[in-house]
């Protein structure tokens, strides 16, 4: 600590005159900085690396063995986008995770007296957990192609069938972050958040055709945001889609079912998410 | 630079701050002394925009901190309780995070930390994650980040709380150097010696109240009471009722009965009149000191005293 120290004068920037380009830089920095966290955390990293190869591998030679699909399609072909969906889904569980840990700890207050756009900090969080969720959703595709998996379709339809599951992704980071906002601490978080989103990824039809299913279960799984999303990317991917024949309104319109879930669930939960970490940081 | 007044804070029961008022002169340190849950954080929290006062108003910089929060921001730099830190990035990530959150361009935010991290002898550790820093280390870069902006405005929540001897030393010393320098310090702490070594005036809280204020010499004067302190070279049964004559608060007696000491009213010739009482009585004096009380005495009269009013307040009905 010597002496030669200049505190003057501020050289903070007047931020009415930071405009779009400084909000986006503070998203941008917080974006960055929460993937710094998810590199640093060995169980987050593995979520979006290791664990999609482990689960393609797994579901594809485990229960792809044993599965027979209505009119004898692959299940290699049938499991990919399922698990597109589920892995770009589960991911989502890290928005809950850090941003209940970046609460529970000082940093949100220091990041509060800092003279940055407030809103940097929630929306820096989705878009990390959404890159982390996108680089899964890689992994898996990669993992798929690897192992002789071809999509049956063109290009720009296979893109918005990955384009679909994305929007999903991003909606469930924000009904992750009303979790964390809404419970107190991470343990908490996770519990909350487990709860509702493995019986979401598994009462679906992403593992299996949900005809096999008990018929109130499978009234549950066709209407499941999960199946639509699904059904959507199936039908884009050129991929085997039993659901297709269930005689339910989000199976027969899966594209629409899947955007208009995505597009509900970011209406109300980015508002809710505003009012929640207002509630939050208002003492 | 900082003007509070008439701030209040009730959560739930707790009335956590009852009209209190600051006011710290640009270029000086107010020092805000308090036991725990005293509403010295409270205050903080109200000035530095983290929380809204429920009544009262309060201006850092010329900015109302309710209306023009975003202002405020601009002009103050904030020290929690070293827990405001990042402990997944590294000590310089840090520092560029807040640069960078402050509006200074990357290359501006890369160069003042690196200034920052030489000055508070952190370049060593630049590239460690904080998590791994030992306490001082992660007081000095909690300081570090909050001077990434040079605000005008300096907040410091119990700055040495848990840091050892060298260490409170050289914070006390950046904390001077930067008052010379024209900032403008409010600190909290919960150490005496701290408060007196560097704040220009003192309040002290108590019970979400402001009980005293002024500077440290003030203070001490204020209680209107001396301390006297007594050896005697074998313990006397009279002693004790001979100095409580001139006692005006708590008396105490040291185990093996040879020493006593005690508040008393300023008076001339005070230690001459307790001596020839002792004498009086048989004691056999070896040693015998008035002096004025140090902040640690003044401070334990005054929230024992506020401690009095409280008692009396919780008989009245709520």
């Amino acid at each position: 600590m010597s002496a030669t120290m200049t505190v003057r004068p501020p050289a903070v920037r007047p931020h009415q005159a930071g405009g779009v380009g400084a909000w986006l830089k503070d998203v941008w920095v917080m974006t960055r900085r929460n993937l710094l966290h998810i590199r640093r955390e060995p169980a987050q990293l593995s979520d979006v690396t290791i664990q999609p190869v482990l689960f393609t591998l797994l579901f594809v030679y485990v229960f792809g063995a044993a599965m027979t699909l209505p009119g004898g399609a692959s299940y290699k072909e049938f499991a990919i986008p399922g698990l597109l969906v589920m892995n770009l889904t589960m991911a989502t569980v890290g928005t809950a995770i850090g941003l209940s840990m970046d609460l529970s700890t000082g940093v949100i207050d220091r990041l509060r007296t800092l003279p940055m756009f407030q809103t940097a900090i929630l929306i820096g969080r989705s878009a990390s957990d959404l890159l982390a969720a996108v680089l899964g959703g890689a992994v898996v595709l990669a993992t798929g192609l690897a192992i002789g998996w071809r999509p049956d379709a063109t290009t720009l339809s296979v893109a918005a069938g990955v384009g679909i599951v994305v929007l999903f992704a991003y909606a469930m980071t924000w009904v992750n972050t009303c979790v964390a906002l809404g419970v107190k601490g991470p343990e908490a978080a996770q519990g909350v958040v487990f709860v509702f989103l493995f019986p979401l990824a598994f009462v679906s039809n992403v593992f299996a055709p949900t005809q096999g299913m008990p018929s109130w279960l499978a009234t549950v799984a066709d209407w499941n945001p999960v199946s639509a999303v699904t059904s959507a990317c199936r039908d884009l991917f050129g991929a085997a889609n039993p659901s297709a024949s269930v005689q339910v309104w989000p199976m027969q319109h899966p594209v629409e079912a899947a955007l208009l879930w995505s597009v509900g669930l970011l209406a109300v939960c980015i508002p809710l998410a505003g009012h929640l970490y207002r509630r939050r940081t208002r003492d | 630079m900082i003007e509070a007044s008439g701030l209040c804070k009730t959560y739930g029961e707790t009335r956590a701050l009852q009209d209190v008022d600051l006011s710290v002169p640009a270029g000086s340190i107010l020092g805000v002394l308090g036991p725990n849950g005293a509403g010295k954080t409270t205050a903080l929290r109200i000035l530095t925009t983290l929380t809204t006062p429920d009544a009262g108003r309060a201006r850092v910089a010329g900015q109302d901190v309710t209306t023009e929060a975003p202002a405020v921001r601009r002009s103050i730099g904030v020290t929690g309780q070293s827990a405001t830190l990042d402990d997944a990035l590294t000590g310089r990530q840090n520092l560029m995070m807040v640069g960078e959150l402050s509006g200074l361009r990357r290359r501006d935010a890369r160069r003042r930390s690196l200034e920052l991290l030489a000055q508070f002898e952190l370049t060593d550790a630049a590239d460690r994650i904080v998590k791994g820093y030992s306490g001082g280390m992660r007081r000095r870069l909690d300081l570090a980040a909050s001077l990434v902006s040079r605000p005008p405005v300096l907040f410091l929540d119990e700055p040495t709380t848990g840091l050892d001897p060298t260490s409170r030393q050289r914070m006390w010393s950046v904390v001077r150097e930067l008052v010379m320098e024209g900032v403008t310090v409010l600190l909290t702490t919960q150490y005496l010696d701290e408060a007196d070594a560097l704040a220009d005036r003192i309040v002290v809280f108590d019970h979400g109240r402001v009980i005293a204020e002024g500077t440290p010499f003030e203070l001490k004067a204020a209680t209107g009471s001396q301390m006297l302190e007594v050896t005697l070279l074998e313990p006397s049964p009279g002693a004790e009722q001979a100095l409580a004559a001139f006692s005006t608060g708590k008396l105490g007696v040291s185990d093996d009965g040879r020493r006593l000491w005690t508040p008393a009213r300023s008076a001339d010739g005070l230690a001459v009149t307790v001596l020839r009482a002792l004498d009086d009585i048989g004691a056999r004096v070896d040693d015998i000191a008035v002096h004025r009380p140090s902040l640690d005495e003044v401070f334990a009269l005054l929230t024992d005293r506020a401690g009095t009013t409280k008692t009396v307040e919780e008989g009245a009905p709520a």
